[in-house]
């Protein structure tokens, strides 16, 4: 940053053509993202996909191999990290523990010679609640607040980008969330753009506008949570983001509404609206909320998916819902999520049951389906141990 | 139960079994076993500090008595050592002792700077031959003194240089760079480069995030390595001896004057040397202790 005022609003940020090579991997293979002045936006993904590289790269504590780095229009690629008009909150804070909160937070505006630096590091402690604490050294600190200071010592810059790294990870699930609400007040009162960087799904859809999940070092697919949610385009983002049925089978038939897939003899019908690939083989799906569970036969109708019958393998009780697994033969396990609306569950481990969902609640992927597994839930534990469960009695069965 | 209490006395081991029998429940009398280890180790742990002490015990006590020439045998308590310290033998102990301190501050000043910044880029940049050169600086620490010493005498003598006050300097700061490098390497290997980085990401130019983040944090690391450096110059005797020309310092006049019987002079610059250590540590330890209390006070 080289004037001595502030940002007077969040600026976009643009990311074109980067590629990030370390020696002996690629962390980014090719990446372009646009985001708008004054958003709130996630990048989400597993570790190793990039997403921190991408927020360090936007910092400039690292250098893109390839590729430029625009913020508000200017190309800052060859800046240093000290002349960006960015902040960072780091994961681990990073607060000079040698000294007091207060010069913590004025570290900044000191070494950009602002005026008033104490006085308004002062106000920047009092928007996160912690003015009380400014005599105090970060280590005397509980880790919530020193995530508070760490935030404060950011923003406190009014930088037109304001990058988090997974500030929130290392607090417990009481105050992370409380953390998630203050960081999105924060940020509508202030007004800046928020680059979030986040393994955890819930917390990406909670507090950003727009998510982009981030897999091997590029986007698989951005947009607002909602959108990515009920319409994930790859079977990635179908299970990263929440869990879900899919099924891989030909398409058999189709009107200008709906396709029909074959799916080992049953059929399953997607609007042709919802699905990313029409013809050949396809992979499909349905999210576990979404699937009805049914102790007899349902009518057959042309608005909703019918299987079964299956038979249920695995009841779990979690509260407010309970989660069956289902198996159907030829369609493999599926998972039903229901509100426990009744006292407890409606069926249990060994009944025959069918499973149904709405036609328009289905959603066809765009996944070549040779690449990815049949069904990418069975890696999970509780799914091996429902496998090795199902060969064992169809072995005692058979003998 | 006693057959339990035995058990565990043998397991507790020889330090550990009175503290067993302390946890016993008070409704549960029994004879109470004399151990070997009840007598064994504090006879051990008292001869061991008699072994330790007695030389620094015998300096300072010896540094009050009223000698002529040797300091061998008492001849009652006086305090004229002490008073008239530099007036004897033409003020020659105190000439060498004032010798120690300059050369040991020149070169502990020079090592440390050197040090550090070789430390920092050890662990912070990598370079062709950065392991080669730290195994390379470990090197002076694992040679003989008498070795090293010799050799660079050998240079010093190759190249024509004259010994004196420098060639000491040089020979010091030599061989307390290594003490350096390994003592400040493991500070700044310890310190996290997430702070640097927040530096530079608060618009601290490399001048200012050096100076404001990571010199301060370094501090302790530095200040250790200068205390050790110090210390090693000032009573480094072999490799003085080999390089220091007509230049005398306080261990080469102790040891040149052993053999005629050191005088009280001697003993009483070791001792006040040793008393101003004790003072610091247990001034640090105060203040630390103090410190340690307030910040628990200001937390609470």
């Amino acid at each position: 940053m080289s004037g001595r005022e502030f940002a007077e609003r969040g600026a976009d940020l643009e990311l074109v053509g980067i590629q990030k090579r370390f020696p002996g991997f690629t962390a980014i293979e090719e990446l372009d993202l646009t985001i708008p002045a004054g958003s709130f936006f996630a990048l989400l993904g597993p570790s190793g996909c990039g997403k921190t590289t991408t927020l360090r790269l936007v910092a400039g504590l690292e250098e893109p191999t390839q590729g430029r780095i625009l913020i508000g229009g200017r190309d800052v690629t060859d800046t240093k990290a000290h002349q960006r008009p960015v902040n960072t909150v780091f994961q681990s804070y990073a607060l000079f523990p040698h000294m007091s909160i207060i010069e913590n937070v004025a570290f900044g505006l000191k070494r950009r010679r602002m005026d008033d630096p104490m006085g308004k590091a002062h106000e920047a402690l009092k928007l996160v609640e912690l003015d009380h604490l400014a005599q105090r050294r970060p280590a005397q600190l509980s880790g919530g607040q020193q995530q508070r200071v760490a935030l404060a010592r950011a923003i406190v810059n009014r930088p037109a980008l304001l990058l988090l790294d997974e500030p929130l990870g290392a607090l417990d699930l009481k105050l992370r969330r409380q953390m998630q609400l203050e960081l999105k007040t924060i940020q509508e009162e202030v007004g800046l753009t928020f680059l979030h960087v986040t393994h955890d799904q819930e917390e990406a859809m909670t507090m950003a506008d727009t998510v982009a999940v981030m897999n091997k070092g590029a986007i698989e697919q951005m947009g607002a949570p909602e959108e990515l949610y009920e319409l994930p385009r790859t079977a990635f983002v179908a299970n990263f983001l929440g869990k879900s049925n899919l099924f891989t089978g030909d398409v058999v038939g189709t009107t200008s509404e709906a396709l029909s897939v074959d799916v080992a003899g049953h059929r399953i019908t997607v609007p042709v609206a919802r699905a990313q690939r029409h013809q050949g083989l396809v992979t499909v799906g349905v999210r576990p909320e979404k699937v009805a569970l049914h102790l007899e036969a349902p009518d057959a109708a042309s608005t909703r998916n019918v299987l079964g019958p299956g038979r249920v393998i695995d009841v779990s009780f979690a509260g407010v819902s309970t989660e069956y697994i289902v198996a159907v033969p030829g369609a493999g396990t599926l998972s039903v999520f229901a509100q426990n609306v009744g006292f407890g569950p409606v069926a249990h481990e060994g009944d025959e049951v069918w499973v149904s969902w709405q036609v328009e609640h289905g959603f066809g992927l765009a996944d070549e389906p040779e690449e990815s597994d049949r069904f990418p839930a069975d890696d999970d534990t509780r799914s091996i141990a429902v496998q090795r469960r199902e060969a064992l009695i169809s072995e005692l069965e058979g003998s | 139960m006693s057959g339990e209490a035995q058990a565990g006395a043998v397991l507790g081991g020889l330090a550990g079994s009175e503290e067993l029998e302390q946890r016993r429940p008070p409704q549960a009398p029994r004879r109470r076993r004399v151990g070997l280890g009840d007598w064994l180790l504090p006879v051990y742990v008292t001869i061991a500090f008699v072994f330790l002490l007695i030389p620094i015990a015998y300096t300072f006590v010896f540094s009050f008595n009223d000698s002529i020439k040797s300091n061998i045998s008492w001849r009652g308590f006086t305090f004229d050592k002490w008073l008239n310290v530099c007036n004897v033998e033409g003020g020659a102990v105190c000439e060498a002792f004032g010798n120690s301190i300059v050369i040991a501050l020149v070169s502990t000043v020079a090592a440390t700077t050197l040090g550090t910044m070789i430390a920092i880029a050890l662990v912070r940049y990598r370079f062709r031959a950065r392991s080669a050169i730290s195994l390379l600086l470990f090197l002076p620490m694992a040679t003989p003194e008498v070795v090293l010493g010799a050799g660079l005498a050998a240079q010093f003598l190759a190249v024509g240089v004259p010994k004196d006050m420098l060639t000491i300097i040089l020979a010091h700061t030599m061989f307390c760079i290594s003490f350096v490098v390994v003592t400040v390497k493991a500070r700044v290997a310890s310190l996290d480069p997430a702070l640097e980085e927040a530096g530079r990401d608060l618009y601290g130019s490399p001048r200012a995030v050096f100076w404001r983040v990571t010199f301060p944090l370094l501090v302790p690391g530095i200040m250790a390595a200068a205390l050790l450096a110090f210390a090693l110059s000032f009573d480094d005797f072999i490799i003085t001896n080999f390089n220091s020309g007509s230049v005398t310092t306080f261990p080469k006049y102790v040891y040149i004057s052993a053999s005629r019987g050191i005088p009280a002079e001697a003993n009483v610059i070791a001792s006040a040397v040793f008393i101003l250590a004790l003072a610091i540590v247990v001034i640090a330890q105060v203040s630390r202790a103090a410190r340690a209390k307030r910040l628990a006070n200001a937390a609470g």
